[in-house]
C-alpha cells in the first residue's frame, strides 16, 4: 500500500469505522449513564437547581484558589492544553473544512502561523502534563494504563499534524495520512477512556450543580 | 535518415547561436543545474547524434501525444523533439499496416540496445492480455518484446506511469503500469494527465547531454521536476496561510484570488511543476485559471475521492453515516439501560434484609 493508497483509506473506509465506533460508542455511554437515573426527591427545594447546575458548568472551568496555590503551573498547564487542542482543532482551515461538510456551515480561520505556533505549544504542554503526572507520586499512584493511553492518543493527531505541517519526518502525503489515522486512533479510544469526558464534564456538573443548587448549597 | 547534429539541424532552420544558448540555460535552470553545466549542455546536445527513439501508445487516449504535439511548436524544444529519430509512433508516423510494423521492427534490429522507448497508456493484463493490440500483437507482448533492447523506458502520462485512468476501479481490464512488467531497465516516469511539455523535452535534454536518465524519486520520477508539490510551489499559498479560502467558484473569495484548498484542490500531496513551468507557453496553469489541482500526477488520483471535496473532508458520505451510528448508538444504549435496570431490579429484590438480630455477638 502506498501512501496514495493509505491517504484514500484513511479518508474513506477508516474514517467511516471511526466515525461509527466513536458516534455509537459515545451515545452508548451517556445514555448508560443517564439511564442509572437517580431517586427521587422528596425533600423541599431550598434553592433553584436550575441556576446551581447553570452556575457549576461555569464554576468548574475556574480554578479553585486553595488547588491553584498549591500547583498552580499544573493548572495553567492543563487550561493551556484543552484551549491550545481546540483552537488547533476548530480554527484551522482544513479542519473547519471537515466540519462544514459535516455541519453545513464553517467559520473563518486563523492564519496557519499561528495554529503552527499553537500547536508546538500544545505538544509541550501535554509533555509537560505527563511530567507532572509522573512527579507527582499521588498521581503517578493514581494513574492507570488508561490514562497513559488517552494522554498517548490525544498527543499523536497534534504531533502528527504539527510534523506534516512542517514536512518533517515522512513525506507529506504519508504524514498526512498518518495525521488521519492517528485521528481516527483517538476518535475509537474516545468513548471508551477518560476522553468520555469531552461530553459526559457538563452532564456531570450540570448534575452536581442541579443537586446542589436544590439544597441551597455551594457546588 | 539524415545525419546532422543538432547544432547543424538549427543552424538550418534559422535559430541563432544566442536562440540556442538561451535554450540551454532555459534547460539548465528547469533542471536546476548550476550556470556552469550552460557550455556542457551547448557542447553536449550540438554533438549530440539522433537517438532513435519507439513510441508504444497502449490502452490511452492520446492526450499525452496532443500535449508533446501541441506544445510551443516551433520553439527550440519543439525541435529537440524533432532531433530525435521518432522511429515509430502510430499517430504520427507516416506509415500504416504492416509498413508500420516494419518500421518498428527495422528501428528495433538498428539500435538495439541504444534506442528510447517512450511508452504512453496502461498494459491491460485480463484476458491473456487481449484487450489491446496493435497489428494483432497484445499490448503486453509488443511492450516485453521492445523493451529487451531499449536502453532507457520513459512512461509518459499516468497511465504508463501508475495505470492511469484504465486501472481506476473496477479495472476491468487488469490494467498496470510498465513498471509492473517490466523490472531489468531503467524507467523514467513523467506522469500527469497529460504530462508538461516541457518535462519530456527536459528529461530527452538530460539524456541527450548526460547520456544518462536524471536522478528519480521513489516513484521513479525526475527529481528536477517532481522533487516539490503544487501547495509548496503555488503563488496562492500566501492566502492559505492566512486562512483565506473561496468558498465557492464564483465568491469574492474566488474573484480575489484565494487559496482552493476547500474547493477540493488536492496540490498538498500532488508533486509536480504545474506551479514553475505552467502551460501553453507558460501562459498559465489550473490553479491560476480557478480550479483546483486534480492530482493528475499521482498514482490512483482517479480513486482518491471527488476532485471537488477537500483534502481533509472524508470522501463517504459522513452525514448517512453519523444517522446510521448515532441509531445504533441509541439502540444499544437503550439495550444496555434495560439491562442495567433489570440488573439493578434484581439486586433490590435479592437483597437481604439485615436485622440488628443479625449483627449481634450472640447470633
Amino acid at each position: 500500500m502506498d501512501a496514495n493508497e493509505l491517504l484514500a483509506w484513511a479518508r474513506g473506509p477508516g474514517f467511516d469505522i471511526a466515525l461509527i465506533i466513536f458516534v455509537a460508542g459515545m451515545l452508548l455511554r451517556l445514555l448508560e449513564v443517564i439511564s442509572l437515573g437517580k431517586k427521587p426527591d422528596l425533600s423541599a427545594p431550598r434553592g433553584s437547581g436550575v441556576e446551581g447546575g447553570l452556575r457549576t458548568l461555569l464554576a468548574r472551568s475556574l480554578p479553585r484558589k486553595a488547588v491553584f496555590d498549591r500547583e498552580p503551573l499544573r493548572i495553567i498547564n492543563g487550561y493551556v492544553l484543552h484551549l491550545g487542542f481546540f483552537i488547533v482543532l476548530f480554527m484551522y482551515g482544513p479542519h473547519i473544512a471537515l466540519f462544514q461538510s459535516i455541519l453545513g456551515f464553517g467559520w473563518p480561520a486563523l492564519p496557519s502561523g499561528v495554529i503552527d505556533a499553537v500547536g508546538a505549544i500544545t505538544i509541550l504542554s501535554l509533555v509537560a502534563a505527563l511530567v507532572f503526572r509522573l512527579n507527582n507520586k499521588v498521581m503517578r499512584f493514581l494513574s492507570t494504563g488508561g490514562d497513559y493511553v488517552a494522554w498517548a492518543v490525544t498527543l499523536l493527531p497534534v504531533l502528527t499534524g504539527y510534523l506534516a505541517y512542517n514536512h518533517l519526518l515522512l513525506p507529506y502525503t504519508t504524514m498526512l495520512a498518518v495525521h488521519l489515522l492517528s485521528v481516527e486512533l483517538l476518535m475509537v479510544v474516545a468513548p471508551f477512556s477518560k476522553l468520555t469526558h469531552m461530553f459526559s464534564f457538563a452532564m456531570a456538573r450540570w448534575h452536581q450543580g442541579y443537586k446542589a443548587g436544590q439544597r441551597g448549597v455551594e457546588s | 535518415m539524415d545525419d546532422l547534429t543538432l547544432s547543424e539541424r538549427l543552424r538550418q532552420r534559422g535559430v541563432s547561436r544566442r536562440g540556442f544558448m538561451k535554450f540551454c540555460a532555459a534547460t539548465a535552470s528547469m533542471m536546476a543545474l548550476p550556470p556552469l553545466m550552460i557550455p556542457k549542455i551547448a557542447a553536449a546536445l550540438e554533438k549530440a547524434r539522433r537517438p532513435s527513439v519507439i513510441w508504444l501508445s497502449f490502452q490511452e487516449c492520446t492526450g499525452c501525444t496532443e500535449s508533446l504535439t501541441r506544445s510551443h511548436a516551433p520553439t527550440i524544444e519543439g525541435l529537440i523533439f524533432d532531433h530525435i529519430s521518432l522511429d515509430y509512433h502510430h499517430t504520427l508516423q507516416a506509415a500504416a499496416g504492416d509498413g508500420a510494423e516494419h518500421a518498428r521492427e527495422a528501428a528495433m534490429k538498428e539500435n538495439w540496445g541504444k534506442y528510447i522507448l517512450v511508452v504512453d497508456g496502461s498494459i491491460p493484463l485480463g484476458e491473456g492480455g487481449n484487450y489491446s493490440a496493435i497489428a494483432g500483437i497484445s499490448n503486453l507482448h509488443m511492450l516485453k518484446e521492445v523493451a529487451e533492447g531499449a536502453a532507457a523506458i520513459v512512461s509518459v502520462g499516468t497511465c504508463a506511469a501508475f495505470g492511469g485512468l484504465p486501472m481506476a476501479k473496477p479495472n476491468p481490464t487488469g490494467a498496470v503500469a510498465v513498471s509492473d512488467i517490466i523490472k531489468d531497465k531503467p524507467i523514467v516516469n513523467v506522469p500527469g494527465c497529460p504530462p508538461i511539455p516541457t518535462v519530456i523535452t527536459g528529461v530527452l535534454a538530460h539524456f541527450l547531454t548526460f547520456g544518462r536518465l536524471p536522478e528519480l524519486d521513489h516513484l521513479h520520477r525526475p527529481k528536477v521536476f517532481f522533487g516539490q508539490s503544487i501547495h509548496d510551489r503555488c503563488y496562492r499559498r500566501p492566502f492559505y496561510e492566512r486562512g483565506q479560502f473561496a468558498e465557492t467558484f464564483d465568491d469574492e473569495g474566488a474573484r480575489k484570488g484565494w487559496c482552493l484548498f476547500k474547493l477540493g484542490c488536492k496540490g498538498p500531496t500532488t508533486y509536480n511543476a504545474c506551479a514553475t513551468a505552467k502551460w501553453n507557453q507558460g501562459t498559465s496553469w489550473p490553479v491560476e485559471a480557478g480550479h483546483g489541482c486534480i492530482g493528475c500526477s499521482e498514482p490512483r488520483f482517479w480513486d482518491a475521492g471527488g476532485f471537488y471535496q477537500a483534502l481533509s473532508v472524508p470522501h463517504t458520505k459522513v452525514g448517512e453515516t453519523v444517522l446510521t451510528a448515532g441509531a445504533a448508538g441509541l439502540a444499544i444504549g437503550a439495550a444496555a439501560a434495560v439491562l442495567n435496570r433489570k440488573r439493578k431490579a434484581g439486586a433490590v429484590e435479592n437483597r437481604e434484609t439485615i436485622t440488628v438480630k443479625d449483627l449481634s455477638k450472640e447470633s
